[in-house]
């Protein structure tokens, strides 16, 4: 053979491994084709906290479009924002709650999490009588009819810490506290690295491990840019406290849902408020107060101290109603079953 | 300039040549890289769902395996202190090969945290917005990319003013030495602190999970430095001398014999006081309402690593073939401890104690595998090029010939003055 030969053969070697080569890395990256690219559609967007009010316009326009396009529903969708004065507080009466999952149901077809699997913010827990260690506390609890009464029931959702961890620990700022002590993130700009799930000590946040599946009669029209907007893949998402209600003086959806009347949500600046009356006059607690993160959700059994025996008259501490509450529950559930 | 470019170019073709082995050897570490391009693909569309993690265990498999890397690329200093600090000038070249494992090591933490991310097309918010210094993950990928430029700069120097034929300066390198030592320490500190700073989650939130760290790292990393001279020693017949080995056996011993003296701290501590802290760590030894997934591999782990210990303990432990046999162990077990004993039980049971357990699927363990076959192909092209450099068969004095493939011949006929003494003691 002679030098040319050997030298167009080693040219042509090269060439047959660099297409296969070419053609291995081609069939690798292969899936991708079935990338959902709209999901990139906000690759320039600023963080939440840095748009100009027309750069809000235009990412809500941006967003609006989407739902459009996806579900053919115009949504009411806008960037509500906290007000001056106003701290929210929740508080659980536990010697109501019948523990019935409803208020856990609400919040979902309010705030448009994915569906499949269903992403739930608020979880109950069974508790044996004796024990607030959530260890012991049953997540799956599964009764032909509630409240059993070996048990006491313990809701629990996001507690908007005052001094919250999973803010601290995200390393790109996407999650942030908000001057009425909500704790949001932006969607369009968490990377997805779950660290503040694993910092939480109340398991309230959600990761959307897959594209959320929402389908067209259970999307909320109603939305804002840091509540129940839909989110993207890969994202996180929690409990808003439904700041696209309340910041606008409504109610939480699952404090509208629960039939027990066991919570109470409101402004804790104002004296009058019956959040504000709850913490004066109730023996309230908080939830794991050694993580020292200060949660703005408080629970109490009904008895208030004795020095505000005499709250007012509007200010019942009876229970005896729960007998017929817990009849039109059930009546409801069957009607529901057979429906 | 040019020179250095021409310098990164020969470089190139050299990572192509070699003998079949060699190719076989890249084949295969390409092949397996693929597949693990294809399987992050596939998680790029159906999102983090592909993997086994849930809401209640959001780290698995990528975590574990980065943190026992960044354990990893740490050790590299195991070789560098007693080079600069006691100045055992034998073992001087050796240093380059340890600290492009560390090269190799990070670039597989960066890889592994990148595959993790739910979001990865936002990775440049890192950039942009980085919390720091609230939040411990900035601070690791502060000293992780730090450490990758560290030691970036060392090696590259030092390979480059051989190939130049020119006295490696003193002042350009010498102090870089010194940071990345102290930097070394920092990597898996801030990596432990990351989980240590969980208020939430009384596992990994105790004061001896850093210590740990180091100590396992230190047996771990070293162990990984004495397979690699091995190989390199048979495969590119480089001359590794048999002191090398001691010092690292002996740095070994007693990181593991800290090691396991820290864990059984741990345990006393755990199970002696018997409080509900304690369910963890029940799950993980005995298993928790019934589910124990962890059970049989962290008792496993266990058996490596006091396997391990045993062996160097034994004066037969000092025969090459039982070395290289503890090491395996020992990288096993400590491997095991990282991601089965430490990362998963930490979130078992979630913090309002629902226990859900977690395995990997296979997409996520090919994504993993891809990143090893990717860290090794990396590493094997740095041996490649720095063989020939440190014994002057690749240097600018013979760039001015067109290249053939005869210069650059692979470095086969070195003597090998090792090759002969299997049973040689170490
Ligand atoms: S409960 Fe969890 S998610 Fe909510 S503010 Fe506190 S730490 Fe954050
Ligand atoms: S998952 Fe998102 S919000 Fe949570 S820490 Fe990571 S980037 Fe921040």
């Amino acid at each position: 053979m002679s030098e040319e030969q050997i030298s167009r053969r080693s040219f042509l070697r090269k060439g047959a491994v660099a297409t296969a080569g070419a053609a291995a890395l081609a069939a690798a990256l292969s899936p991708l084709k079935d990338l959902d690219t709209s999901d990139l559609s906000g690759f320039f967007q600023k963080h939440y906290r840095e748009m100009s009010p027309a750069e809000m316009e235009e990412a809500l326009a941006r967003i609006r479009r989407r739902v459009e396009e996806r579900w053919g529903v115009r949504p009411d969708l806008r960037d509500v924002k906290p007000k001056d004065g106003v701290e929210f507080v929740y508080a659980l009466n536990l010697s109501r709650c019948i523990g019935c999952r409803r208020c856990v149901h609400a919040c979902v077809a309010e705030n448009n999490q994915g569906r499949d699997p269903e992403i739930q913010y608020i979880r109950v827990l069974e508790m044996p009588r004796g024990s607030i260690d959530v260890e012991r506390g049953d997540h799956h609890y599964d009764r032909p009819t509630v409240p059993d009464t070996d048990h006491f029931y313990l809701p629990v959702q996001c507690h908007q810490c005052t001094n919250p961890p999973c803010v601290k620990v995200c390393p790109v700022g996407a999650t942030w506290q908000e001057a009425d002590g909500i704790t949001v993130v932006d969607y369009d700009w968490c990377i997805g690295c779950r660290y503040c799930e694993a910092a939480c000590p109340y398991w309230a946040r959600r990761f959307n491990w897959t594209a959320p599946e929402l389908p067209r009669e259970q999307l909320n029209p109603d939305m804002a840019y840091l509540s129940n907007r839909p989110r993207p893949q890969g994202v996180m998402e929690k409990c808003t406290f439904c700041l696209h209600r309340t910041r606008e003086g409504k109610l939480p959806a699952c404090l509208e849902a629960c039939p027990t009347g066991s919570r109470k949500f409101g402004n804790i600046l104002d004296p009058d408020s019956e959040v504000s009356r709850i913490l004066r006059t109730k023996r309230v607690f908080v939830l794991k107060e050694e993580a020292n993160t200060m949660p703005r959700f408080f629970y109490y059994f009904d008895e208030r101290y004795p020095q505000h025996a005499d709250a007012g008259a509007d200010w019942v501490d009876d229970n005896s109603d729960l007998h017929e509450i817990l009849a039109r529950v059930l009546r409801e559930d069957a009607e529901e079953m057979t429906a | 300039m040019k020179a250095y470019l021409r310098f990164l170019w020969r470089c190139v073709r050299l990572s192509f040549e070699g003998g079949w082995r060699y190719h076989l050897w890249m084949t295969v570490l390409t092949v397996l890289a693929l597949v693990g391009v294809n399987a992050w693909a596939k998680q790029l569309v159906g999102g983090l769902g592909t993997t086994g993690m849930s809401d209640q265990v959001a780290w698995g498999f990528y975590i574990s395996n980065f943190t026992f890397l960044v354990g990893v690329a740490a050790a590299a200093v195991m070789l560098v202190i007693p080079v600069y600090v006691y100045k055992n000038r034998e073992l001087h070249d050796l240093v380059i090969f340890g600290e492009l494992l560390a090269v190799a090591a990070i670039v597989m933490c960066l890889a592994f945290v990148t595959v993790d991310l739910g979001r990865p097309d936002r990775i440049l918010h890192m950039l942009t917005h980085l919390n720091f210094p609230d939040s411990m993950l900035a601070w690791d990928v502060l000293v992780l990319s730090g450490y990758l430029l560290l030691n970036l700069h060392i090696c590259g120097y030092l390979i480059y003013s051989r190939y130049r034929n020119r006295q490696p300066t003193r002042r350009f390198y010498i102090p870089f030495v010194f940071v990345a030592i102290f930097w070394a320490i920092s990597i898996h500190t801030v990596t432990a602190f990351l989980l240590v700073g969980l208020g939430s989650r009384p596992f990994w939130n105790s004061a001896i999970i850093a210590p740990r760290f180091i100590a396992s790292a230190f047996a771990a990393g070293p162990a990984i430095i004495i397979l690699t001279l091995q190989a390199i020693r048979n495969r590119a017949h480089y001359r590794v001398p048999d002191k090398a080995l001691h010092t690292l056996r002996r740095i070994v011993t007693v990181a593991l014999t800290i090691n396991l003296f820290l864990m059984v701290s741990e345990l006393f501590t755990e199970f002696y006081t018997g409080s509900t802290h304690l369910a963890s760590t029940r799950y993980l030894w005995f298993g928790l309402h019934g589910k124990g997934a962890l059970v049989p591999w962290i008792w496993t782990s266990l058996a490596l690593n006091a396997g391990a210990l045993v062996i160097l303990y034994l004066p037969a432990g000092r025969r090459r073939r039982l070395l290289n046999v503890a090491c395996g162990m020992l990288i096993a077990g400590i491997w095991i401890e990282k991601g089965m004993g430490l990362i998963v039980p930490g979130q078992i049971p979630t913090p309002l104690g629902e226990v859900v357990e977690y395995a990997p699927t296979l997409n996520e363990v090919l994504v993993s595998v891809g990143i090893w076959a990717t860290g090794f192909l990396v590493y094997t092209i740095f041996v490649r090029i720095t063989v020939p450099v440190l014994t002057g068969k690749l240097t600018a004095a013979d760039d001015h010939a067109t290249p053939t493939r005869g210069e650059l011949a692979p470095a086969t006929a070195t003597p090998v003055p090792h090759r002969a003494k299997e049973t040689t003691r170490v």
